[in-house]
């Protein structure tokens, strides 16, 4: 953890993506999305052969969508594809490998990752065609499926504001998927929309503390 | 608005809303489970949306749109006074921990023991699941809303599902525009007509035995 700077220009924080890469990028559709960083992608030669967890893949050309489209994309994880139909046809055609979680797994798996937790028994899904190739185990009486837990190598998030330290705090619900995301990955990035001075949040409001975040990258104005 | 000026879908709406117990903590569906908000008496359920909002209010009025806050369906919201926001991996350990009393769900199918088909079609890309799964494992109860029959006319409550189900454990009641069945150990129990339906309408409509 350093010190934010509240100039860290996109470019210079998207370094770290590189071909291959696993990247967990935060946002339910488009809501809570760090579109800037995505933006950033876009422009980005290392952003190529990506594995990208989500809960979807954006909108058709906005978003995660817009990726998909310059071909960035080799697999997405996720909970649901179906509201954007580039996706189905990247799909159909072979271009896009899918692998489909029940939402509260896709959570979970999230949580597990930046926690320390090697995977974990849920009844979600059990008997069902996403248990296919899945350990089974009755614990309590009820039959529960085995998922192994998440991590990427780098993750995009956004929040509402960020301290000079990092700590973040979310609007409403852009939160979702992000202060998870911001936990599992080697390298974490905050879109902001602002940075306020070390001190300036009440430490009983901040989400996701500083040690998780790696840089953070401010689209309005620096207080 | 008269019964009669409802749509199908308030008018199912309306027959689930009196199944919400007071006070409860309610997860409503995308489509017809939405509508259910309308029927109910202002600050009488504290709605729950997965995507981390506790405490869903009305439709905001044009201008007061937040894109920061919409419900799993993505629609605008707004949040009423003792809400909550909370992330993904919070939402869902509410959900599939039991903290949910009530989810009202939408179906394509029923099956006679009260299992549903709700998230994919047969020989389609299996692409989008959502919080389906968990809320049919993890709330207390579950409600189905939905239209009696599929719109080319073939009943929705068949004797076994032909779409891929969503869980096996079997939901608590069903509501259609036409009836409402409760989920016994011995099947599907029809306990109410709709006043505009006729038990001989629901036999010809219904593909699954029912007492």
């Amino acid at each position: 953890m350093t010190l934010v700077s509240p100039t860290t220009s996109i470019a210079a924080a998207l370094a770290a993506v590189r071909p291959g890469a696993t990247l967990m990028v935060g946002g339910f559709g488009l809501v809570g999305a760090p579109l800037a960083l995505i933006e950033g992608l876009l422009v980005h030669p290392g952003a190529r052969d990506l594995t990208v967890i989500s809960n979807n893949l954006g909108e058709p050309g906005r978003g995660l969508g817009r990726l998909l489209l310059d071909g960035r994309v080799r697999k997405a994880v996720g909970s649901y594809f179906t509201s954007n139909p580039d996706v189905v046809a990247a799909y159909e055609a072979g271009r896009l490998e899918v692998e489909l979680l029940p939402q509260g797994t896709l959570a979970e798996a999230i949580r597990a990752g930046g926690a320390g937790i090697g995977g974990f028994y849920t009844r979600t899904g059990w008997g069902t065609a996403l248990a296919q190739g899945r350990e089974e185990r009755v614990i309590g009486g009820e039959p529960h499926l085995f998922h192994e837990a998440l991590h990427a190598d780098v993750a995009l998030i956004r929040a509402r504001t960020a301290d000079e330290l990092g700590n973040l705090v979310y609007s409403k619900t852009a939160r979702n998927f992000n202060p998870d995301m911001a936990t599992a990955a080697d390298v974490v990035i905050a879109e902001v929309d602002e940075v306020v001075p070390v001190g300036a949040l009440d430490p009983e409001e901040i989400v996701t503390p500083h040690l998780f975040v790696d840089a953070v990258v401010c689209t309005g104005v620096a207080r | 608005m008269t019964v009669q000026q409802m749509t199908v879908q308030q008018r199912i709406a309306a027959r689930v809303a009196p199944h919400i117990p007071r006070g409860a903590v309610v997860n409503l569906g995308i489509g017809i489970p939405t509508l259910v908000a309308d029927h109910l008496p202002a600050g009488t359920a504290h709605l729950q949306t997965e995507n981390g909002l506790l405490g869903v209010g009305p439709t905001p009025g044009p201008g007061e749109i937040d894109p920061d806050l919409v419900h799993a369906g993505k629609l605008p919201v707004t949040a009423r006074p003792g809400a909550s926001y909370f992330a993904s991996s919070a939402s869902f350990g509410m959900i599939r921990g039991g903290h949910v009393e009530v989810a009202v769900l939408g179906a394509l199918q029923i099956d006679a023991r009260g299992r549903i088909a709700n998230w994919a079609l047969p020989g389609k890309p299996v692409l989008g699941v959502g919080g389906a799964m968990d809320l049919l494992v993890g709330a207390r109860t579950v409600i189905v809303a939905t239209t009696h029959t599929a719109k080319d006319g073939t009943p929705k409550i068949v004797a076994d599902a032909t779409f891929p189900l969503t869980a096996q454990r079997p939901v608590d009641l069903v509501v259609t525009e036409a009836a409402t069945f409760a989920v016994t150990p011995g099947g599907l129990e029809l306990v109410d007509i709709a006043d505009d339906h006729d038990l001989a309408w629901i036999r010809t409509h219904t593909a699954a035995p029912f007492r």
